[in-house]
């Protein structure tokens, strides 16, 4: 205990401690510089020459603008739906013991613990099986069904953290249940549930295994990258939409952070 | 009756029901948990248990039809003929490489996570820790698409890669690589070291998390025990850390193990023309309309993730997650 206190690291581990981040991070950012480079045909090093040019383009192109929007409201829809039931389950299977409650956890952890094409080729076979055609909701479907988990993960966390006394002790001062609910758990669980919301919005927004197989003709934002990326049209705009799609989101993820950071560090110390 | 009992009481030790339908509800839902929680559990039941559950047995019955060679129909009758076209050579050298992909991918994470998680689980402390957890978090979520993106801006033959081996008067070495048979290419964007790189770089975050959280219940205490009792930092390595490492570096192959063998957008944006498992199952169901051989192809990925997870939990590594 005494000498773990100040003890530095040694050498080679602080090397390769550092590479390792480096290598982590240093691809994202080579995206910002290449945001601003005058080079359209290729991706040469170090860019010929700086300009802003391409932001303009790139506002004017209503193929971005409708990728956007759509990857925006099914993002929206998606996370609503999460909420609604990665809480309710998470509220089950916190709350009480019951049978088959293992059975609950491993259903919600699926879709994400299987690769997504799977889920994604499951998706359309049933929809091809059961006639659906391609639509905004064949995306929604397949998006909430993996943000169920994000929302469900931080939501047992918080759960297993709030006493069951204080409901108890709402309950005896004479609220009813919803009383109880808005005014008790809500309060208690509102932050990770904005955190579980944050992570899943950023999930969904950045789907593209999944969103391929149930999209049809739409495009997502992601959808759109990947069709730049197998036949380049405008390289420059692309360079400007990824870097956007960096700092959208970037935001959610630093916010969902922030908002579970205390909490997480008393759930690391009671370990 | 019971109205009338509480109105004799002078000061009631309950108070009364708040009434109406808001109360009678709450009432129940006190009454009977039983009730709540088979109405929360419905919804969530119902969505995952029809689209994803329901999904994934349309898929495993349709891995049992056939495609009609002639007419490209699909042959809606129970057979294993598709299974037995999954036999085939070409097929199994797809399983076999992308396997082995897998695995060096999952190898490769697990070196290059462990300095990593052991500086943040040891060393890092206050706003070091909070750096170094921001540090993995941000590129486990950044997009996914925008990484691959930024790796073929790398390696594109004249990116900053080859710029900076030029400047450092490496470039034969680039070249002596690119020359050998299986791993070389063209450039490094359209080799299989190409996609090895990027599935390395996009998995990593997923292989630090579970390894640091392993190494954060390794006491310091022990460390210095062992060197204390005359271990080299090497025997200490072996016989200390990495056998207490073991559950989180096996819970982190789980996700790099997966997520490879499932992956058909890294291959295909860099990479060879060889398939891989994600591709093979991508053309088959997309151009070739074959949608019986794509669904046998994905319960490769799923047999083989089932063998892997139940040797996982044998080893405690979901303690670990």
């Amino acid at each position: 205990m005494r000498s773990d206190r100040g003890q530095s690291a040694p050498l080679g581990l602080k090397i390769a401690a550092t590479v390792g981040l480096l290598f982590l991070h240093l691809p994202i950012l080579l995206i910002f510089v290449y945001a601003f480079t005058t080079e359209e045909k290729s991706f040469v090093w170090p860019p010929p020459g700086l300009t802003t040019q391409w932001f303009a383009v790139t506002w004017n192109r209503p193929d971005v603008w409708q990728a956007l929007s759509l990857s925006v409201r099914v993002a929206a829809i998606s996370t609503a739906i999460a909420l609604v039931l990665g809480t309710l389950c998470a509220a089950a299977v916190s709350r009480t013991r019951f049978f088959g409650r293992e059975t609950i956890s491993l259903l919600v952890i699926l879709p994400i613990a299987l690769p997504g094409i799977i889920t994604g080729i499951a998706l359309r076979s049933a929809f091809s099986l059961a006639d659906i055609p391609f639509s905004f909701w064949t995306i929604v479907l397949g998006h909430a069904t993996f943000c169920v988990v994000v929302v469900y993960n931080n939501a047992v966390a918080r759960f297993r953290r709030t006493t069951g006394s204080m409901i108890e002790a709402s309950m005896d001062l004479g609220a009813d249940g919803f009383q109880t609910f808005r005014h008790v758990v809500l309060p208690n669980i509102a932050t990770a549930l904005l955190a579980g919301g944050m992570l899943a919005f950023a999930l969904s927004f950045d789907e593209v295994i999944v969103t391929t197989f149930t999209a049809g003709q739409q495009q997502t934002v992601p959808i759109w990258m990947l069709e730049e990326l197998i036949r380049p049209r405008q390289r420059p705009v692309t360079n400007v939409v990824a870097m956007v799609v960096v700092l959208v989101t970037l935001l959610p993820i630093l916010l969902a952070y922030y908002l579970t950071r205390d909490g997480d560090q008393i759930a690391g110390s009671g370990k | 009756m019971t109205l009338t009992a509480t109105q004799a009481n002078p000061a009631p030790a309950i108070l009364p029901g708040s009434g109406g339908l808001r109360g009678a509800l709450s009432d129940l839902f006190w009454r009977r948990p039983q009730f709540l929680l088979l109405l929360m559990l419905v919804p969530p039941v119902l969505w995952l248990g029809i689209v994803y559950i329901g999904s994934l047995f349309a898929l495993l019955l349709q891995s049992f039809f056939s495609i009609d060679e002639f007419s490209g129909l699909i042959n809606r009758e129970f057979t294993l003929k598709t299974y037995g076209d999954l036999l085939q050579a070409a097929n199994l050298d797809i399983i076999l490489r992308t396997v082995t992909m897998a695995a060096l991918v999952t190898l490769a994470s697990a070196i290059i996570a462990f300095p990593i998680a052991y500086y943040a689980a040891r060393y890092a402390r206050g706003r070091w820790k909070a750096l170094f957890y921001l540090g993995v978090m941000l590129p486990l979520w950044s997009s996914y698409l925008v990484k691959i993106y930024a790796w073929k801006l790398i390696l594109a033959k004249e990116g900053i890669l080859t710029w900076l081996l030029a400047k450092l008067h490496l470039l034969w070495l680039l070249d002596g690589w690119l020359s050998l048979p299986v791993v070389g290419g063209n450039s490094l964007s359209v080799s299989a070291t190409g996609t090895f790189i990027v599935f390395v770089y996009v998995w990593l975050p997923f292989m630090i998390l579970p390894v640091q959280a392993a190494l954060e219940r390794v006491p310091g205490n022990l460390v210095e025990a062992s060197s204390d009792l005359g271990a080299s930092p090497g025997q200490t390595f072996r016989n200390v850390l990495f056998p207490l490492a073991l559950p989180g570096i096996v819970a982190g192959s789980i996700f790099t193990f997966s997520l490879t063998l499932g992956d058909y957008i890294i291959p295909q944006i860099i990479g060879t023309s060889r398939l891989f498992i994600g591709q093979a199952v991508y053309s088959q169901q997309g151009t070739a309309g074959n949608i019986p051989l794509a669904a046998a192809f994905t319960v490769v990925p799923i047999v083989i993730m089932g063998f892997y997870l139940w040797g996982a939990k044998r080893m405690g590594a979901f303690d670990a997650l």
